[in-house]
């Protein structure tokens, strides 16, 4: 067992190396100490935390939903009440847990995985996870205060304009949307810096991860589709509050304009959150078929293609609007392309794991559920690209079923995998394989139970978005079926929880590497400090850890007395120059709070964009203040 | 799939529901049975492609093939050469196929959506405009002669055997028009006309709804199409176009009366009275029709009463007025819309 | 704790919102009479003696979802065949700041529902009076009597058939 070894090489004053490394990467103590925090482990903790509460709160809205859909013409919700809930359960999903959640879980593992020390920019890292956090909050005050969002979490105008959606809650959603934009865009900028230049030395791009080339293209889909995104909720936010007319079709505005800019950021928006999962059944895959990736190139260049083809497809959300017979052909196609790549990946997962030798382990077992559902997903997208069947399934229960199983199959399930997987180097501790594999057979038994029949159901006609249904159309029974399904998947959730908090209290001790893995996070301790390695290892192959211990190689010559760590060239990942890393800092914190009063007031009254970038802008002064040498200013 | 959707369908059925009068699966005309055959196609290839990755997902798990050697992976984490070949064929052999069948797949599509195109363009067309209102149907035949232009509401009848053409449009929001049994969905956006042309070859009853989320009563705006034979079309048009029928009875002339002097006229048109209101349905012809509230609840003397009583109970956030009739003058009410066949 | 903390303040302070958020969409059976055309006299009269009136307070005021349930009334029942959208027509503009009959709430509502000389018919006996204090509401909106936070700032007003926007832009440019 060789590869249980880690990279700790053996050299004369080592003790007092790691006491200075240690001095400074301490974190600074106390309230204002704990919100200055710029570690990757521990912005990385606080975004999976934050976005965990949400998946329960979004989980939460969904049982509700269930309890009303339970049975014809049930008055447990009032339309108002319901509309607000399916809102806010797409808008917590979609903004508030499955994007954060990815962005955390690349946050707490990129650095590690590429051998490094931090992210490249840990202050705006900070920023980043405070200005996600007080979306949450923003959105959840309205939620709080009757102005939860009630138009769906695509907002069509005119539904969504200041007409047919009086009060604040539209604003909100639009808000909200701001928040999470500024947040996701500082994560894609850091990760993309970590990946292109922090790695390991000799860590070639033939020789990443295939989770670390998953964040980098996520990244870039995030860089070029969220923008469009803002263009979308700017129009509504500046057409209810300043009254302008991009959307307003009585003026010549243009709702479908709307719906296009939307879907150009909705879609990608769908691989932005699948493909870092894909990322983690790779790792996953790796790790527990104990061999090499089967395909590792065509795996890489059908990810990238993914990436490329997912901006090609937005328009099959919107085949009911009515198109020429060549655009709906050419959309057709392309939204078929994605099957060809998809397809790809899992061929080559399952010849990994057919030639490996898989131990099938809780994150294991997860893998495969994954693979049976978003199998199924993948299928039912191929109808919903065929424009004729889309005009019969669009809008209906079948779309539902389609991306609950795309979503919680291709993103979910591998999430779950992977808190299996890494939750033993993220604590120190294992998860306790049984309730492990009780928890996977009760979320695997109830999602299906749950989704399932709703394909059946939306070709019995069922539309979504419909607050209760009558009696005589017979779809009663499916959806009582299908809301005990979802009481299921809650126990599932208890499952998983009652997991983590005993195994977090006395699960066993993991050690370093207790999965036999192949990759540079496994090199360390678990936890671990705040400075990663001890000594920055090298990378001689595309499988670190599966070397020979005689191959291994690591860095030493950084200086320790501050946050340094190495500069590498994009290509080769050769070494270039060395970097300080700038140390905990406030004034992230306090930006975000100058950007929150300017975002959250201009709601209310427009001159808070002044007000709030004014003093923005006076936060960044102090953000940029020089401090001397000591300290490199990032 | 289709395994599960029988023993479902079949528990829909002893529940006695009407599934097949707002189904995508049960085509009452060629637009529809031509996406119905297309999904079929589609579910049955899907489904061996399934069954095939299930199958060497299970085998993953149990073994490999005879031939295959075994390595000590431990040791060197890699297949031998061979092996490695071997499944190199394998997988581009199921990326080969892949793209061969996606490209059956798309053509089959294609070819669907323009077999459904031509089917529009036949002659002797019947023009319907419909427009999404939050939250009903507005239904208007367009006719050259302004005489034979018929409005109503929430029910359409159409002639067997001819092709309907239908103009979308909205007064308020973006609304869908889906009628399952017919054809599929149409967006009804404001500002715009959509267009989509629907044909029954059976008689029947088919039901549809809005599919766009379009606001708090989205869930209660349903329409029938009635489709007929060509003779009982036409009969059905020359009652419409008449004007309302009087009252004859002492109680429906009362009723007229407080119609007439409620709100009801604000929004409610009655050809042939002084009631002229565009805001909510004609009521011309209300007692000829299946239900009340776009289709919410079956029209009945009871429901109609519970609907002017407390139009917000039976479909809340409607924009239907609430007013405190007179119990005694409720019942020559509803008599007087119930007698307006 | 923190956030725990943090989403109590902040919920409180949020309270504040929750009178412009409300949907009644169920009118209590209080607001569903019909007033004649004495029903509610007042005592105000155009340059009259002032006497102290009994405050009657608009039950939808401040309330987003009334305001604009208002403004779809006000041109259900054709107000604006008169009033136009506020700048007046036939009938008085509804924008200004002197009142000839009084621009209090229970004032507009006496106007609508009494009727006044020259044009303004009586609304009294025919539309319920939760559907006037709606018009109410929105008329007082037009003088940014409501506070901004429950106003849209716009309309949609819809021309359904594109035709006619194609004529009014062609118009336009002629």
């Amino acid at each position: 067992m060789t590869a249980t070894q880690d990279f700790t090489p053996q050299i004369p004053n080592q003790a007092e190396e790691v006491e200075q490394l240690h001095r400074s990467w301490r974190h600074p103590r106390g309230v204002l100490g704990w919100l200055s925090y710029t570690t990757h482990q521990a912005i990385g903790t606080r975004y999976i935390i934050t976005a965990f509460i949400m998946l329960l709160t979004g989980g939460a809205e969904a049982l509700l939903m269930r309890t009303q859909l339970a049975r014809p013409n049930n008055g447990f919700l009032s339309p108002d009440r319901y509309n607000e809930i399916f809102t806010t359960h797409g808008t917590t999903m979609m903004f508030l847990f499955a994007v954060p959640m990815m962005e955390g879980m690349a946050i707490y593992l990129v650095p590690l995985m590429c051998g490094t020390r931090n992210v490249a920019f840990p202050r705006l890292n900070a920023f980043g996870y405070w200005m996600f956090l007080f979306g949450v909050l923003f959105l959840y005050w309205g939620v709080f205060t009757n102005a939860a969002p009630d138009v769906g979490w695509f907002a069509y105008p005119p539904l969504s304009g200041p007409q047919f959606t009086p009060g604040k809650r539209t604003d909100y959603w639009a808000q909200m949307i701001t928040f999470t934009e500024v947040s996701a865009l500082c994560v894609a900028t850091e990760i993309i810096a970590t990946i292109f230049k922090m790695r390991a030395p000799g860590m070639s791009l033939n020789r990443m991860p295939l989770y670390v080339w998953s964040l980098l293209i996520q990244s870039f889909m995030v860089i070029f589709a969220m923008p469009a995104v803002v263009i979308a909720s700017s129009y509504l936010l500046s057409d209810r509050t300043v009254a302008t007319q991009f959307v307003n079709p009585a003026e010549g505005g243009d709702p479908i304009l709307y719906q296009h800019v939307f879907w150009f950021f909705g879609h990608p928006e769908v691989y932005i959150i699948f493909i870092p999962a894909l990322g983690f059944v790779s790792a996953i895959v790796v790790a527990h078929a104990r061999r090499e990736i089967f395909g590792y190139t065509a795996m890489v260049l059908a990810q990238i293609a993914n990436g490329f083809i997912a901006f090609g497809l937005w328009v099959h959300h919107m085949f009911a609007t009515g198109l020429p017979q060549i655009g709906e052909a050419y959309f057709t196609a392309s939204s078929m392309m994605i099957a060809i790549t998809s397809g790809v990946q899992i061929f080559c997962w399952l010849a990994t794991l057919w030639t490996g030798r898989p131990r099938l382990t809780t994150a294991l077992h997860f893998i495969y559920g994954f693979l049976v559902i978003f199998v199924v997903g993948g299928l039912t997208g191929v109808v919903l690209a065929s424009v004729p069947l889309d005009w019969q399934v669009h809008d209906t229960y079948f779309v539902v079923a389609h991306f609950h199983y795309v979503l919680i199959g291709g993103a979910l399930f591998p999430l779950f995998g992977a808190f299996y997987h890494w939750f033993p180097k993220i604590t120190g501790r294992m998860m306790d394989e049984k309730i492990g594999r009780l928890n996977f057979w009760v979320l695997f038994i109830g999602f299906n139970l749950t989704f399932f029949p709703m394909h059946i159901q939306g070709l019995m006609g069922m539309p979504r978005r419909v607050y209760t249904y009558p009696a005589e159309m017979g779809w009663g029974p499916l959806n009582f079926i299908e809301t005990i399904g979802a009481y299921i998947i809650g126990i599932g959730g208890i499952l998983f929880i009652a997991n983590v908090v005993s195994s977090h209290r006395s699960g066993r001790i993991a050690g370093n590497n207790p999965w036999d893995a192949d990759s540079l996070e496994w090199a360390t301790a678990s936890p671990p400090e705040n400075y990663n390695f001890e000594y920055l290892p090298v990378a001689t192959s595309r499988y670190p850890l599966w070397v020979d211990r005689s191959e291994r190689a690591f860095v030493t010559g950084l200086r320790n007395d501050r946050r340094e760590a190495l500069v590498t060239t994009l290509m080769d990942a050769e070494p270039h120059h060395r970097y300080v890393f700038p140390a905990s800092s406030i004034w992230p914190f306090i930006t975000a709070i100058a950007v929150t009063i300017g975002f959250a007031g201009s709601v209310f009254n427009p001159w808070y964009i002044v007000w709030g970038s004014v003093l923005s802008g006076l936060a960044l002064v102090g953000w940029f203040w020089p401090r001397g040498d000591s300290e490199a200013e990032s | 799939m289709k395994r599960a959707a029988v023993p479902a369908f079949a528990l829909s059925v002893l529940y006695g529901c009407a599934w097949h009068q707002q189904s995508a699966l049960n085509p009452g005309g060629p637009q529809a049975a031509k996406i119905d055959t297309l999904w079929w196609s589609f579910f049955w290839l899907l489904g061996v492609i399934f069954i095939i990755v299930m199958t060497v997902l299970l085998l993953t798990l149990t073994g490999r093939r005879a031939n295959m050697e075994r390595e000590a992976l431990e040791v060197t984490h890699k297949a031998s050469p061979q092996t490695e070949s071997q499944t190199r064929r394998i997988v581009t052999g199921a990326t080969i196929i892949t793209i061969l069948i996606l490209f059956v797949l798309i053509v089959a599509s294609v070819g669907t959506g323009k077999a459904i195109a031509d089917l529009g363009f036949k002659k002797n067309p019947l023009t319907i405009q419909v427009t999404g209102n939050q939250w009903w149907w507005e239904i208007q035949y367009i006719n050259g002669d302004a005489s034979q232009t018929l409005v109503t509401a929430n029910e359409m009848h159409i002639p067997v055997g001819r092709p309907v053409q239908i103009l979308g449009q909205s007064q308020d929001v973006i609304h869908s028009f889906w009628v399952p049994n017919l054809h599929g969905k149409r967006d009804l956006i404001p500002s715009r006309t959509t267009n989509e042309w629907i044909e029954a070859d059976q008689p029947g009853a088919y039901r549809g709804q809005c599919a766009e989320f379009c606001g708090l009563q989205h869930a209660h705006m349903a329409l029938w199409v009635i489709a007929e034979p060509e003779d009982r079309f036409d009969a059905w048009m020359r009652a419409q176009l008449q004007p309302a029928a009087s009252p004859s009875t002492q109680e429906t002339i009362r009723g007229q009366q407080v119609f007439l002097n409620n709100a009801c006229v604000f929004c409610h048109q009655i050809r042939g009275t002084t009631a002229g209101g565009q805001n909510a349905p004609d009521l011309t012809h209300f007692g000829s029709r299946r239900g009340i509230a776009a289709n919410t609840v079956p029209n009945t003397k009871g429901n109609l009463a519970g609907w002017i009583v407390d139009p917000q109970s039976m479909k809340p956030g409607n924009h239907m007025a609430t007013i405190a009739v007179n119990s005694t003058d409720l019942q020559p009410l509803v008599d007087y819309l119930e007698s307006l066949k | 704790m923190r956030i725990a903390a943090s989403a109590i303040i902040i919920t409180l302070l949020g309270l504040t919102g929750c009178q412009r958020e409300k949907r009644d969409i169920r009118p209590s059976p209080a607001d569903l009479a019909i007033y004649g055309d004495a029903a509610k006299e007042s005592t105000l009269r155009p340059g009259g003696p002032v006497t102290p009136q009994p405050v009657v307070n608009n039950p939808y005021n401040a309330s987003s979802y009334d305001i604009s349930e208002g403004q779809r009334l006000f041109n259900w029942y054709n107000c604006s065949g008169c009033h136009a959208n506020g700048g007046g027509g036939i009938g008085p503009p509804l924008i200004k700041k002197e009142w000839t009959y009084g621009g209090e709430p229970a004032n507009i509502f006496d106007t609508i529902v009494k009727g006044r000389p020259n044009g303004m018919p009586s609304w009294g006996g025919r539309i319920p009076a939760y559907q006037i204090w709606q018009i109410v509401a929105y008329v007082r909106s037009m003088n940014g009597e409501q506070p901004t936070s429950a106003t849209p700032t716009r309309a949609d007003t819809i021309q359904t058939n594109p035709q006619n926007l194609v004529n009014r832009v062609s118009g336009q440019t002629k």
